[in-house]
């Protein structure tokens, strides 16, 4: 069967080692984990994990049932329909063309946020898909750092 | 009222109606056994190793169908626990698991005898908890009795650092469970059993394939209704013998690796498996992609992972099996129990090409004789335990089972030495059935300084070890598939377990013909004190039929010839 890239939203407890429980049924039963988003959900008692992962069909089902096991999960939501983003902070030396840099990142939501003595740090926000062209085109002006969020995902 | 936590474990165990907690004790659960030692609401009784503990814990709560208690201090306490926990996991039996844990101050600091025991036991046990405040006592103990026995069962374990043991808080056991997140599915989709129904009804050779979560469910009595109702020939996974009674005629018999012919032919020849309660194991299936390959799967189980993770289920119902075989029955007259006849007619002439047997033999014992004639002496007298290996194989195929719970096995993680403890734990839930531990001379060298608790606490188990002076299932591997190459699995060089029963205070028998063995079976049950029956049986009898690992199930070798 297909082996494809697949976004689950998990809504958990918030509580100690909620975390490992998850991440150990991944390992333990051979998943893979491709990016893991964790974040409280506000004013509220729970968290929300965004787990981007791939497999097939079946794999993806098992994924999400063994998930519901756990006891601390409420919800476990394979998505179809999204609005999918990622965040990427990149480090780039002084000398590079600043301009050149600030047009790239608008195209792709992001902006130069910082700038200092000898490094310009820029961020961008966009489609996971979108964020890795990104990081391709900007190869050029020689980044020193690249930060990847991993993706965080709503359906439509 | 305000009482330590040490006070509320043991109350919330009364509470709980414990009546048996197996354990042992060691510095950082030293306040609970002080409670333990000043109350009478329960007996405590230690074994001589933590891992027995969970054994026994485990074999009390299969015979009784109750949660089963043990407690376990930490660090070496715990690791030894650990293949016991990983044991009811795999067999899904329903513990509550206490531990002690360094105090909160040092938990991080590599303390003596610190183990992080949730991390360990977060891979092995259905949830876990560490307990950080002893406010929080009450609720985590309501709860891991609670999450243990419903759903699919499993063992809970609860880690409690010392220092909560000895905080004063607030005990009120009467409050209501309140788990959001977890709540077990157990009634049935009426939608999809009536639409299961009708796809029996239009099949021509349907079967059942029983498994041990039937046992689980307290269903083997509606199980057995259905299956008289509908006419339809059974097979029963090694988790589930005695769900039927050997008696039934439409029993016929167990699947699987060491599965009889019969059984793994209708298996492969079914057009509608009826899935009760069973896992698709790879023990049972065989090769995957062959396995009952022209049939249709109605999956019945409580856990909704377990319903197309390797076999897909054309009908899948998620539920408790005792709810959804009572509203299968509701409907089961619009299944004619004639129209399978000739089906049943197939299977019967299955079983007469290759009944279950083996080649008796005048002068040497063969192990599957001793385990039919145990049978023949207490039947359904004696509740029966195994360890791990040849004789755990033999004792399922012969051994005349009537009824669920007789049967205490370790199926899933294959525990060497879960036997003898288990066995007391069965003699504990069920004092008056005699308690049989079928064994091996590998399998009983593992945990039987139980001798001692048996002797001590009066669990007169009777270990009948089938001793063959060697590691015989590994061995027969060897023979089959190692070109003869014996790495390792000669047990010639093995203590004398006569002598070693009577150092304890037990008693031991040593046989080598039938008549022998009569006696010795016939006085360890008079007796009453934990014995040995040492019993000298065929060196290179092999189990048979086998389907070799990864093969198919209608390609079974039914005997193993000598090139």
């Amino acid at each position: 069967m297909e082996s494809v890239r697949r976004v689950i939203s998990v809504i958990v407890i918030d509580e100690a080692s909620v975390l490992s429980r998850i991440t150990d049924l991944f390992s333990g039963r051979g998943y893979n984990i491709e990016s893991l988003t964790v974040a409280p959900v506000p004013e509220s008692k729970y968290s929300r994990l965004t787990i981007v992962t791939n497999g097939s069909q079946r794999v993806a089902e098992q994924i999400s049932k063994q998930l519901h096991k756990l006891i601390p999960v409420l919800k476990v939501i394979e998505h179809t329909d999204i609005v999918e983003k990622e965040m990427a902070l990149i480090k780039f030396p002084i000398s590079e063309n600043i301009s050149d840099i600030d047009i790239l990142c608008q195209a792709y939501n992001g902006k130069i946020v910082n700038l200092g003595e000898d490094t310009l740090v820029a961020m961008v926000a966009d489609e996971p898909k979108r964020v890795s062209n990104f990081l391709q085109a900007i190869k050029k002006f020689n980044p020193k750092e690249i930060v990847r969020s991993g993706a965080v995902a709503v359906e439509r | 009222m305000q009482i330590s936590g040490a006070q509320m474990v043991v109350e919330a165990l009364i509470a709980e109606g414990v009546d048996s907690v197996f354990g042992y004790p060691g510095g950082a659960i030293m306040n609970v056994y002080d409670e333990i030692y000043k109350q009478d609401g329960f007996e405590h009784i230690l074994t001589r190793h933590e891992q027995a503990a969970i054994h026994a814990a485990e074999g009390y709560s299969k015979v009784t169908g109750k949660v089963g208690v043990a407690m376990i201090t930490s660090g070496p306490g715990f690791t030894n626990a650990v293949t016991g926990l990983a044991d009811a996991y795999m067999d899904s039996i329903p513990l509550v698991v206490i531990s002690g844990q360094v105090p909160m101050s040092l938990i991080g600091t590599d303390a003596f005898q610190e183990i992080d025991a949730v991390g360990i036991s977060r891979s092995c046990t259905k949830h876990n908890y560490l307990v950080t405040n002893a406010a929080d006592l009450p609720r985590v103990l309501k709860e891991a009795f609670y999450i243990a026995s419903t759903g699919r069962p499993g063992p809970v374990h609860v880690d409690i650092p010392k220092d909560v043991t000895a905080e004063i808080a607030e005990f009120d056991y009467s409050k209501p469970i309140e788990l959001e997140t977890y709540k077990p599915t157990v009634k049935g989709n009426p939608r999809q059993i009536k639409k299961a129904i009708e796809a029996i009804a239009n099949s021509k050779r349907p079967l059942f394939y029983l498994g041990g979560g039937i046992i689980n469910a307290n269903a083997a009595d509606e199980v057995r209704d259905l299956v008289k109702r509908t006419g339809i020939p059974a097979v029963e996974t090694f988790m589930a013998r005695g769900t039927l009674g050997h008696e039934n005629p439409l029993l016929i018999s167990m699947l699987g690796m060491h599965g009889s012919y019969a059984a793994n032919m209708a298996m492969s020849e079914t057009d509608m498996v009826i899935a009760l309660g069973a896992r698709f194991d790879d023990r049972v299936t065989g090769k995957l992609s062959e396995f009952a390959k022209n049939a249709g799967v109605i999956h019945v189980d409580i856990d909704p992972a377990s319903i197309s993770k390797l076999v897909n289920a054309d009908f899948p119902i998620v539920g408790d099996i005792k709810n959804v075989v009572n509203q299968m029955l509701e409907l089961s007259d619009k299944i004619d129990d004639q129209k399978y006849v000739p089906w049943l007619e197939t299977v019967a002439n299955f079983d007469k090409l290759h009944p279950l047997s083996y080649k008796e033999d005048s002068d040497r014992m063969k192990p599957q004789w001793v385990v039919e004639r145990i049978g023949q002496l207490l039947g359904d007298d004696a509740n029966i335990s195994t360890d791990v290996g040849q004789h755990q194989m033999w004792t399922a195929q012969f051994y005349p089972f009537s009824r669920p719970r007789q049967f205490i096995s370790s199926g899933g993680l294959g525990t060497m030495g879960f036997g003898f403890p288990a066995a007391m734990g069965v003699k504990r839930g069920d004092m008056k059935r005699t308690s049989i531990n079928i064994t091996g001379d590998g399998s009983i060298l593992m945990n039987c300084q139980e001798l001692m608790t048996a002797v001590e606490k009066k669990l007169p188990v009777i270990n009948v070890i089938l001793n063959n002076n060697f590691l015989g299932m590994v061995r027969q591997w060897q023979t089959l598939f190692y070109d003869k190459r014996h790495s390792e699995t000669d047990l010639s060089v093995q203590p004398d377990f006569v002598k070693l029963a009577e150092a304890f205070g037990g008693i031991g028998y040593r046989c080598s013909t039938k008549k022998e063995f009569d006696a010795a079976l016939k006085d360890a049950v008079e007796k009453d004190i934990v014995a040995f029956i040492d019993v000298k049986v065929e060196r290179f009898e092999n189990v048979m039929p086998m389907v070799p690992s990864g093969g198919s199930l209608f390609n079974m070798m039914l005997e193993y010839k000598e090139k």
